[in-house]
């Protein structure tokens, strides 16, 4: 690659995400000259500056409860992925199990599962295990849902051609019905992954001694506000890593899908 | 195969629905009716359909939505089953969906994450052979149909026309004798098409597969198809049989002849009698 192609890639990097950054850049910038400008506060709305300066004084007691919470989110969301898409499969191909547990899930799903976090307390304790379901349970309902609607997606046509190859019904599952269901199912985890952070700090927040949600809460109760805004931002980085290394898995598997996302937003552009 | 004459000076003339005797009934339907039973209310989508196409023979069906001919394609692929009658291909009783044949659709029914090529090969992978050994032949046909240099393209890249012509290089790569096309051109615009027809007309001259070809368009119908089967509204039986004797290959010029003239025109005025079409634009009784 010459000099001048990788500063043509660099460019280009920057004119399509240049504008995000500059807003991004300039909302810390307003933030912090008007914080300091008004004299707020620092309890109620401590400079980007302070918050920084307060985290990296505690930066080892944040990396601790971070790892915790990660932990929980990475466990669950697993769980949910290794329950759930066999059991879409399932739903999608058994008729028994789409009159009998489909119209089930479909009703849990209306259960605002945050409320059942107190009841995990009763059954599970403090521990690692309630947190675990809960992220589970929040992660699992989309990942479900939408991959039952991707292995139930394939179009009559196709299958129509494909019943006059003669082909087998595992070949066809292969070949056809799971990538043609790849990019719902996948659309179902980034859904799960963006839920699972939020259902791990709601667990943390109902009873725990560690991780992000219990430092959020004692920091909060200490009005240590600049902490509990890098508690906030470390959560959120959390949130935002698991969500890329299901957008990386995506791309890898289903390319084709990517790209033509892409060349669509290229064409309206 | 000769090119067939019309039986009568006027130019289009009428034939039976089945074959005469003495020529091979690759697909051949007796007494074919298929009645759909929903909410307890029946619908008769086909009545009592006697038709059969001789090996060889490019056999076009036109007819309004909903007359059935989509329907009667799917019980000649095994893909539907008559409610009574029988269907035979090859002289073998068809009660299972077909395998010895290719099959094109409205839509191209493509899988977005193979390319031009591979969605090609995905007819004879999902047959149990080995695609390698059919790569070549494969490349060959998107050559025929077009698309030489598009090959490793994947279906988005390519325009509505060009999915089209891959979804019949994949009708054609395993050559069956036998091609069912059901409405293969109607989603694309009318150049498009009709450079479609003459392409279709070229390819099917060089492998003289037996077609079976159901559209709506009643010019695609008679400068494709060597009988042309008008089909009634629901429920669907046959109206009436033309053989357009127009000589092939059937170029642009077809359309001006007198015989593509007044064969549209007569198809034309039996819709018009049958309510499929009405308007003052056009006097009855062209013929």
């Amino acid at each position: 690659m010459t000099h001048a192609s990788r500063a043509a890639a660099i460019l280009a990097w920057l004119r399509r995400r240049g504008g995000a950054l500059a807003i991004f850049a300039l909302l810390i910038v307003v933030w912090e000259v008007g914080v300091r400008a008004t004299g707020i506060k620092e309890y109620l709305l401590p400079p980007p500056s302070t918050v920084w300066t307060e985290f990296w004084k505690r930066h080892e007691i944040v990396a601790g409860g971070a790892w915790v919470t990660t932990q929980e989110i990475l466990a669950g969301y697993a769980l949910a992925i290794v329950v759930s898409i066999p059991l879409a499969l399932a739903i999608a191909y058994s008729r028994f199990m789409e009159q009998a547990v489909y119209p089930v899930i479909v009703f849990l799903q209306i259960v605002p599962k945050i409320a059942i976090a107190p009841l995990f307390i009763i059954w599970f304790g403090f521990g690692f295990t309630p947190k675990l379901l809960l992220v589970f349970l929040l992660s699992f309902f989309p990942i479900v849902v939408s991959s039952i609607a991707g292995f139930k997606s394939a179009d009559r046509d196709v299958m129509d051609f494909a019943r006059t190859t003669g082909a087998g019904a595992l070949k066809l599952f292969l070949k056809i019905r799971l990538p043609q269901a790849l990019p719902q199912i996948f659309t179902g985890l980034k859904v799960g992954a963006a839920l699972a952070a939020t259902a791990a700090v709601v667990a943390e927040f109902v009873a725990s001694d560690k991780g992000l949600g219990y430092l959020l809460l004692q920091y909060n109760g200490q009005l240590d506000t600049p902490m509990v805004f890098a508690t906030i931002v470390i959560l959120s980085l959390i949130g935002v890593m698991v969500y890329y290394a299901v957008e990386i898995v995506e791309r890898i598997a289903i390319p084709w899908h990517v790209s033509q996302h892409e060349s669509a937003q290229d064409a309206t552009m | 195969m000769t090119l067939r004459v019309a039986r009568d000076g006027a130019g289009a003339g009428a034939a039976p629905a089945s074959a005469g005797a003495g020529e091979p009934e690759y697909v051949a339907l007796a007494g074919v009716t298929k009645t759909y039973r929903r909410d307890g209310r029946e619908t008769h989508a086909l009545d009592a359909i006697d038709l059969s196409i001789r090996a060889g023979e490019f056999l076009a069906i036109v007819g309004p939505s909903g007359c059935g001919k989509s329907t009667l394609l799917r019980i000649v692929a095994g893909l539907h089953l008559g409610t009574s009658g029988e269907t035979r291909v090859a002289g073998r009783i068809v009660d299972r969906p077909q395998t010895d044949l290719g099959i094109v659709f409205q839509s191209p029914v493509l899988l977005a994450w193979r390319t031009a090529i591979d969605n090609v090969l995905v007819q004879v992978e999902l047959r149990g052979h080995d695609p390698r050994a059919y790569r070549d032949r494969a490349q060959k046909l998107l050559e025929q149909v077009g698309l030489g240099d598009f090959a490793d393209r994947f279906p988005h890249e390519l325009s509505g026309g060009m999915r089209q012509r891959v979804a019949i290089a994949r009708a054609l790569i395993h050559d069956a004798p036998l091609l069912l096309m059901d409405e293969p051109f109607g989603a694309l615009d009318a150049l498009t098409r009709e450079q479609m027809r003459l392409d279709l007309e070229a390819l099917w001259l060089a492998t003289r597969k037996t077609v079976l070809f159901i559209t709506h368009s009643i010019d695609e119908a008679v400068l494709l198809a060597d009988r042309v089967v008008v089909m009634s509204p629901r429920p669907g039986r046959v109206e009436r049989v033309f053989t357009p004797g127009l000589p092939r290959p059937r170029g642009l010029e077809a359309r001006r002849a007198r015989e593509f003239v007044d064969t549209t025109e007569a198809i034309t005025d039996i819709f018009l009698a049958r309510g499929v079409l009405h308007g003052a634009g056009r006097a009855g009784g062209a013929t």
